[in-house]
């Protein structure tokens, strides 16, 4: 199966007053045709940094340093900021983290859908009363499809009359309203309630089979990834430590950071016996000694781990960022 | 066994804002019923979990325990004491002994405060001890929260959340409580975080002999250190029990659709999920009848009009639905 989006050696910097933060450190993505690929890891892992330098969103203080960013065979880094916007919408499109900020307060809900459509949208009649009613039928559609009933009058709402729920779908529908190929979900449903949460998830996977696209879903919670993305991405300060199909990844973890991190996630599961929490803090992005970024918590460290540490294969389809891979299994 | 904490029928109202405009004209107050007529108890050295969604109503019931905010109506009986009854100074006693750890651990400190200052703060309140002495208390509280003492002078920004949240359960234990309200203690930290400070609470409780009310959103959390839990929705516990009892057998169709939307990593835990319609109500204008028929898929017409009432469906075990006595389940109909 070929790769519908290929990142190879991204490299994204910010300059901050405190130095160089290297938030995005030499990081392969690869979304294949009609998967969901999950992306988890802590706050600040440089999740949602990766998506906005594919998606060309870095602004000053910060900048794509390295790296190639192949959609469909061309290269995103070298289109021009025209070409660029052509992609973003209509072939790409991004639902932001927080669906309240990302929309526009002082337009409706109406007038919104009706930009993206404008903006990128060839199939509309060339203007008139035609182009109008097209737009209206549209609009009602995207509305019908994310769940929002009586989409007619809700047109004329502004974001803020809507729930949190309501305001995710609205967005949802927003970047659906071009049918990009690809779709990436920024965090949808953190500030979600679970019976809400269930509801948006559910509605992605529904229109990803129905529309047959990619999805990225960035997201801190490994059940969402369990439930819903075919692959799984793990970060950690700015790097990928393990990548791989998301039932073997959990299954048998190789890095220990995520094998960590799954053995500390409280649950029922594990009543009356002892969480382990991966001990010490996430280091600082800035003045990163070239080492194994998780040097400083991990229990199984050693000598070698003090040189930077590549990705290795590990196991059919999998990668993961750790000396240990190399010893051979007994 | 007697309770060390009863809340009886506890109910606390806010009232809205009104314009200008709409006092004149005579618009009546809004009033968010955000805890309503709250019934529960907390055994000596357990833990009872409270879950519900976000606005449900339980950081209000947390605070209204501890006349943090007052009640309007009701009980609360802690160690033998009615609590809504005492006067401001029994009040201010009271509270050394009750204490509480807040959701948000970047709102819940003073910036222009040192952490000696504010985990020292309780020892000088309530006149525990003053000076070297405070000093003294104050770093051993502190390292053992996983701080070093050398830490003390320094301010909160100058820690991360998980930091910050460490300080925040040290200023709530330096009086020496028996009882702490953790309101959603790890909500704002990241995972690998989340667990150190789950960890450090439970050994807490272990070594002091604690009691907790535990609020959280996260069921899996729940699920793990409570021992009893009490389910909310829109101000009201609808479901109530043993922990392991109402995860694997709930009997309010809220808590079997919040517990089949919980997405599980391991796939033998999954579910079959049951579809609410539409979202929460305005806490505003607040459904009749059950709460909960607006979006309850076994609702029938005696929903609409007639609240349920709890009633006992297992031992210790509780729930208010007009719907228990037909044995009907929305995990069955969506078969699991
Ligand atoms: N505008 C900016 N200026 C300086 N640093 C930035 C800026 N935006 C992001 N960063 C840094 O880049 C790093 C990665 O941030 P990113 O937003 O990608 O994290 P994330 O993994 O999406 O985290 P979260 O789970 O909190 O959304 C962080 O350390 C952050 O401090
Ligand atoms: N000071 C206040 N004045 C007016 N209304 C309030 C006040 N505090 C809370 N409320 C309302 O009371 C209801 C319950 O709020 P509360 O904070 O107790 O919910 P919660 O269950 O703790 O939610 P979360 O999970 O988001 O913390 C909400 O509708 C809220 O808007
Ligand atoms: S490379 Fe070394 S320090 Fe890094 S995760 Fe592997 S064992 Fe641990
Ligand atoms: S009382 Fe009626 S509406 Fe309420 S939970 Fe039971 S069946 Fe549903
Ligand atoms: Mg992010
Ligand atoms: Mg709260």
């Amino acid at each position: 199966m070929s790769a519908l989006l290929e990142v190879r050696g991204l490299r994204t910097v910010f300059h901050t007053r405190a130095g160089e933060v290297w938030a995005v450190d030499g990081v392969d993505v690869e979304v294949r045709r009609g998967e969901c690929l999950g992306i988890v890891g802590e706050s600040g892992s440089g999740k949602s940094v990766t998506f906005a330098s594919v998606m060309g969103l870095v602004r000053s203080p910060g900048r794509v340093a390295e790296g190639q960013i192949v959609f469909e065979g061309r290269d995103l880094r070298a289109l021009s900021a025209r070409e660029m916007r052509a992609v973003r919408g209509k072939e790409i499109a991004m639902t932001m983290q927080d669906a309240l900020t990302a929309l526009n307060p002082a337009l409706t809900v109406g007038e919104q859908i009706r930009e993206a459509l404008e903006a990128h949208d060839e199939t509309l009649p060339a203007r008139g009363q035609a182009r109008r009613a097209a737009i209206r039928a549209k609009s009602v559609e995207m509305l019908g499809l994310v769940g929002i009933p009586s989409a007619e009058s809700r047109l004329r709402q502004y974001p803020h009359e809507f729930s949190g729920g309501m305001r995710q779908r609205i967005m949802i529908a927003i970047a659906l309203a071009c049918r990009p190929k690809l779709l990436i979900a920024d965090e949808p449903t953190t500030a979600l309630d679970v019976t809400i949460q269930a509801q948006v998830l559910e509605l992605i996977t529904d229109i990803r089979a129905r529309l047959g696209m990619s999805v990225v879903l960035i997201t801190h919670d490994l059940g969402v990834v369990a439930e819903h993305c075919d692959r799984v991405m793990v970060m950690y300060a700015g790097q990928v430590v393990e990548s791989g199909p998301t039932e073997d990844v959990i299954a048998s973890p190789r890095h220990p950071y995520t094998r960590g991190l799954l053995a500390s996630i409280p649950r029922p599961g594990l009543r009356g016996q002892p969480i382990k929490p991966i001990e010490g803090q996430v280091p600082d992005l800035i003045g990163m000694p070239p080492q194994c970024r998780f040097y400083s918590r991990c229990p199984l460290r050693r000598d070698a781990c003090l040189a930077p540490v590549a990705m290795r294969p590990a196991g059919e389809g999998r990668s993961a960022r750790c000396v240990l891979l190399d010893e051979v299994p007994a | 066994m007697k309770p060390l904490l009863t809340v009886e029928h506890l109910s606390k109202h806010y009232e809205g804002r009104r314009s200008l405009i709409e006092r004149m004209t005579g618009v009546p107050h809004t009033v968010v019923r955000a805890v309503n007529d709250v019934s529960l108890t907390v055994a000596k050295g357990e833990i009872l979990g409270l879950i519900g969604e976000s606005g449900c109503g339980k950081s209000t019931l947390g605070r209204a325990i501890l006349r943090l905010n007052e009640p309007n109506k009701g009980r609360v009986v802690f160690d033998g004491t009615d609590v809504t009854a005492l006067a401001p100074l029994a009040l201010k006693t009271m509270r050394r002994r009750m204490q509480i750890i807040f959701q948000d651990p970047y709102a819940s400190l003073n910036p222009r405060r040192t952490v000696a200052e504010i985990v020292g703060l309780p020892l000088k309140l309530h006149h525990l001890a003053s000076g070297e002495e405070a000093r003294a208390v104050t770093a051993r509280i502190v390292e053992r929260v996983g701080l070093k003492a050398n830490q003390l002078d320094r301010y909160p920004h100058q820690f991360s959340g998980g930091q910050r949240q460490r300080i925040g359960i040290a200023r709530a234990l330096v009086s020496n409580p028996e009882f702490i309200v953790c309101d959603e203690p790890v909500s704002a930290l990241d995972v690998s975080i989340q667990a150190q400070i789950i960890a450090l609470l439970l050994e807490l409780k272990r070594e002091m002999g604690l009691t907790y009310l535990f609020i959280s959103h996260d069921i899996s959390v729940i699920g793990y250190l409570a021992d009893r839990v009490a389910v909310m929705y829109l101000g009201e516990i609808v479901e109530m029990g043993p922990v392991d009892d109402v995860l694997a057998n709930p009997r309010h169709p809220y808590t079997q659709s919040l517990l089949s939307a919980v997405p599980e990593i391991e796939p033998r835990g999954r579910k079959a999920r049951v579809r609410l319609k539409g979202d929460l109500p305005s806490p505003l204008q607040p459904p009749s009848g059950c709460k909960f028929h607006t979006r309850c898929p076994l609702a029938i017409d005696i929903c609409r009009t007639l609240a349920p009432v709890s009633e006992d469906v297992g031992p210790g075990h509780q729930a208010a639905c007009h719907r228990l006595a037909e044995g009907v389940s929305l995990m069955s109909e969506s078969g699991t």
